[in-house]
């Protein structure tokens, strides 16, 4: 090998450091096989294992974790489009939920790792091609998550004023430099309605409704702020396709806003729950929900300065602007509809529309001066995948894999093996997916960690399973083993400024002595060229 | 053609504080370091003289490794000290508990009372996540309790904590999330089982979603 490629290296510091012997009493840090393997002439002929990590998500971190854990002689290049690093857990994860967010530190371990490299603002795809990557690793892992969201396609959503997508209202607020603008207007009126009924559509039901002075505290984005205290919304509706049964948020988020003082919940009618029969034979976790929705809130509705509701069953057709004032949302157009009778209970039920006795359609007119969609985030293609040969899965929204986090090839153009029921599975060598982008945008942090972990695994196996071959991605003598150093030069020419974790440690550190000036957590950067005037 | 490789293991045993803070590649290092005090101390007797070492090459490291960003190890050495904090117990106090992890090898440890088992875990480098810290947040410190009757000993779980168990895989009738489970002499003996930290594939990952 050419001592040009190899990467990290000082002859300087090496030779210096090769003639200083470890001590004895030094001897139980390490592992007794690196130990021996110093303190013998054992010849160690292969290179570390190169992975770059595509986002710095939550999935991302812990495949990096389990991987650095698992393989010794990895070494994990982690690439993300912002300067700063955490995805959602930053940028998704509701400011009031900052428990939630405690795995930050998890996260700020593993970059510890003298095995680990975070580059930051490089948006690969964008303003750098995959290809470039592609020659200098041995495994690239795509955790790239759901970077948009799902639509409704019905008239007006496409509307400027008071019509939002959930996600960017949440980017908006968490500070997420790509939605600083967004500048919802949230003194129209008195009534929002959030179509959706998933945690993210409690979220921003929860945020809504909240005291501001408790969120003030947290480490929302003071713009956000400033907005929500003009905010005249006092009543929202949250409002989904299908029934309770049916509903996708989860019983903490549900819980939180039955408890949120002075804001009163009207009440869930009785025939949309099941019979006690029906009742009985649920899971724990479906029937606890069930029994926390017909208990409601105890708050009193005459005292509550604020109210909510989950309305069932209801699906949108179209958004209507008051005649009076154009630019004014008036009321949204739903549909009725009713559970398939044959199955209504369960969580897969499908539903149909309601036709009222003469044969029409049963609708209803919701009052709202806000309007927001919440019917899930959708994953894209990464541009430049198909130039490395993976067909992003559009129907499923998911890079297409066998499960373990493997990308496989839909049309078996990959490396064909045989599974033990006889069907092929056609694997792409090298190609590896975590988190939303491999298994759809679902899913609470202990999912996706699960899932990563999993990819990870998959990894360690093939690796160990490849040992001294080579590269998993590139064929022998096509791999330079360089990771970020090969790809660097490349990013320069580019006019790149990739960050380091020193990078955003700096720009941490000045997040927190903002935050502290007004009295909470941390003050977040809302635009890139700020976290970057902290470094530069 | 050796050679580069093996001195990027011996940069990275040179330095201490990686040593002691990568608790991804050096476990033992964190047992060591999460006990007591004494033990902390003893790192830090250990580390004068590598720091030394340290800071004579970091010059050269800094122009010409970039991956190798020596300052940020005093970071993550405190993060280290921080979790799966566990008290000694006093002789005489000691109260029994066993881990079954997933592979259904057993692990038995003498703990003080007021310890929970997340961090007992974490000392002891089992296989356990704790996401939220611990904060009753997440699921991923899951565990089953193996005798009902010493489940039923223990206070019911809040509805917080229930919260969390519902999204967790495998729930059974005696889960309990390790962070909530703090220890005391009625719990002498316990034991409780780690679930599998991967899931087993199941058909529904296949499935196209809507």
């Amino acid at each position: 090998m050419n001592i040009q490629r190899v990467p990290y290296i000082c002859t300087q510091c090496t030779t210096q450091i090769i003639r200083t012997p470890l001590r004895r009493s030094q001897r139980h840090l390490l592992p007794q096989r690196v130990w021996q393997r110093h303190n013998s002439h054992f010849v160690q002929t292969d290179r570390p294992f190169r992975v770059a990590i595509v986002g710095s998500g939550p999935a991302g971190f812990y495949a990096a974790y389990r991987l650095l854990a698992k393989v010794d002689d990895a070494v994990v290049d982690m690439y993300e489009k912002l300067p700063v690093p955490f995805g959602l857990a930053r940028y998704g994860v509701a400011p009031d939920h900052p428990e939630v967010k405690n795995c930050e530190e998890k996260f700020t371990e593993v970059a510890a790792s003298p095995r680990f490299n975070f580059i930051g603002n490089i948006e690969l795809g964008e303003s750098l091609p995959l290809q470039t990557l592609k020659p200098h690793y041995d495994a690239i892992l795509f955790a790239y998550g759901a970077p948009k969201d799902k639509e409704l396609g019905i008239p007006g959503e496409k509307a400027l004023r008071n019509v939002y997508s959930a996600r960017e209202f949440v980017g908006w607020y968490n500070g997420l430099p790509e939605h600083r603008d967004l500048a919802p207007d949230l003194t129209a009126g008195e009534s929002a309605v959030i179509v959706g009924q998933g945690n993210v559509a409690l979220d921003v039901a929860r945020i809504l409704l909240s005291d501001v002075d408790t969120l003030r505290k947290t480490d929302i984005a003071e713009y956000a702020v400033d907005e929500l205290v003009k905010s005249k919304i006092k009543r929202v509706h949250v409002v989904g396709r299908r029934g309770p049964m049916q509903a996708a948020f989860t019983i903490k988020e549900l819980r939180e806003l039955l408890q949120l003082p002075s804001v009163s919940f009207e009440p869930v009618r009785k025939e949309l729950f099941p019979p006690e029969d029906v009742m009985a034979s649920l899971p724990r976790a479906q029937k606890r929900l069930i029994q926390l929705l017909a208990k409601g809130s105890t708050n009193d509705p005459a005292t509550s300065t604020k109210s909510w509701s989950l309305d069932f069953l209801l699906s949108p057709e179209c958004l209507n602007w008051s005649p009076v004032h154009p630019y004014r949302l008036s009321h949204v157009k739903f549909s009725r509809n009713e559970l398939d009778p044959s199955d209504p209970y369960i969580s897969s039920a499908k539903v149909m529309p309601k036709h009222l006795s003469d044969g029409r359609r049963a609708e209803v007119n919701i009052h709202a001066n806000t309007f927001f969609r919440s019917v899930g985030y959708k994953s894209l293609p990464l541009p430049g995948l198909e130039d490395i040969g993976v067909q992003f899965d559009t129907k499923r929204g998911v890079i297409p894999n066998d499960g373990f986090g493997r990308i496989t090839s839909p049309v078996n153009t990959g490396a064909n093996e045989p599974l033990p029921d006889g069907s092929i599975i056609s694997h792409l060598p090298g190609l590896y997916c975590a988190g939303w982008a491999k298994r759809g945008p679902t899913g609470v942090i202990a999912t996706t960690m699960t899932d990563a972990f999993t990819t990870a695994d998959a990894v360690a196996a093939d690796w160990s399973g490849h040992r001294g071959k080579g590269s998993l991605l590139n064929g022998p003598g096509h791999s330079s083993g360089l990771g970020w150093e090969g790809v660097r030069p490349e990013a320069e020419k580019r006019g790149l400024r990739a960050t380091t974790w020193q990078d955003w440690e700096h720009i941490d550190a000045a997040e927190r002595e903002r935050g502290q000036q007004l009295g909470k957590t941390r003050a977040k950067f809302g635009r890139v060229a700020e976290m970057l005037e902290v470094v530069n | 053609m050796s050679l580069w490789k093996d001195s990027f293991l011996n940069l990275r045993h040179a330095v201490p504080r990686t040593v002691s803070g990568d608790r991804i590649c050096r476990t033992q290092s964190k047992r060591f370091l999460t006990y007591s005090s004494q033990n902390s101390r003893l790192i830090a007797q250990n580390s004068i003289p590598l720091q030394t070492r340290k800071s004579t090459s970091s010059i050269c490291q800094q122009r010409s490794w970039n991956g190798f960003k020596t300052g940020r190890r005093d970071f993550s050495a405190t993060a280290g000290v921080r979790h799966g904090h566990i008290t000694p117990p006093k002789p005489g106090e000691e109260i029994n508990v066993s881990f079954l992890d997933k592979d259904g090898e057993k692990y038995d440890f003498q703990v003080s009372e007021g310890d929970n088992l997340l961090d007992i875990a974490q000392a002891n480098d089992l296989e356990m996540e704790g996401a939220c810290g611990g904060s009753c947040a997440c699921s991923t410190c899951h565990v089953i309790v193996e005798d009902p009757d010493a489940f039923d000993k223990m206070e019911e779980p809040s509805d917080d904590e229930n919260d969390m168990l519902d999204l967790a895989f495998g729930l059974t009738e005696t889960s309990r999330l390790g962070c909530q489970v703090i220890m005391n002499k009625d719990l002498d003996g316990l034991v409780v089982r780690l679930p599998s930290m991967t899931r087993n594939l199941q058909a529904s990952d296949f499935e196209p979603k809507k």
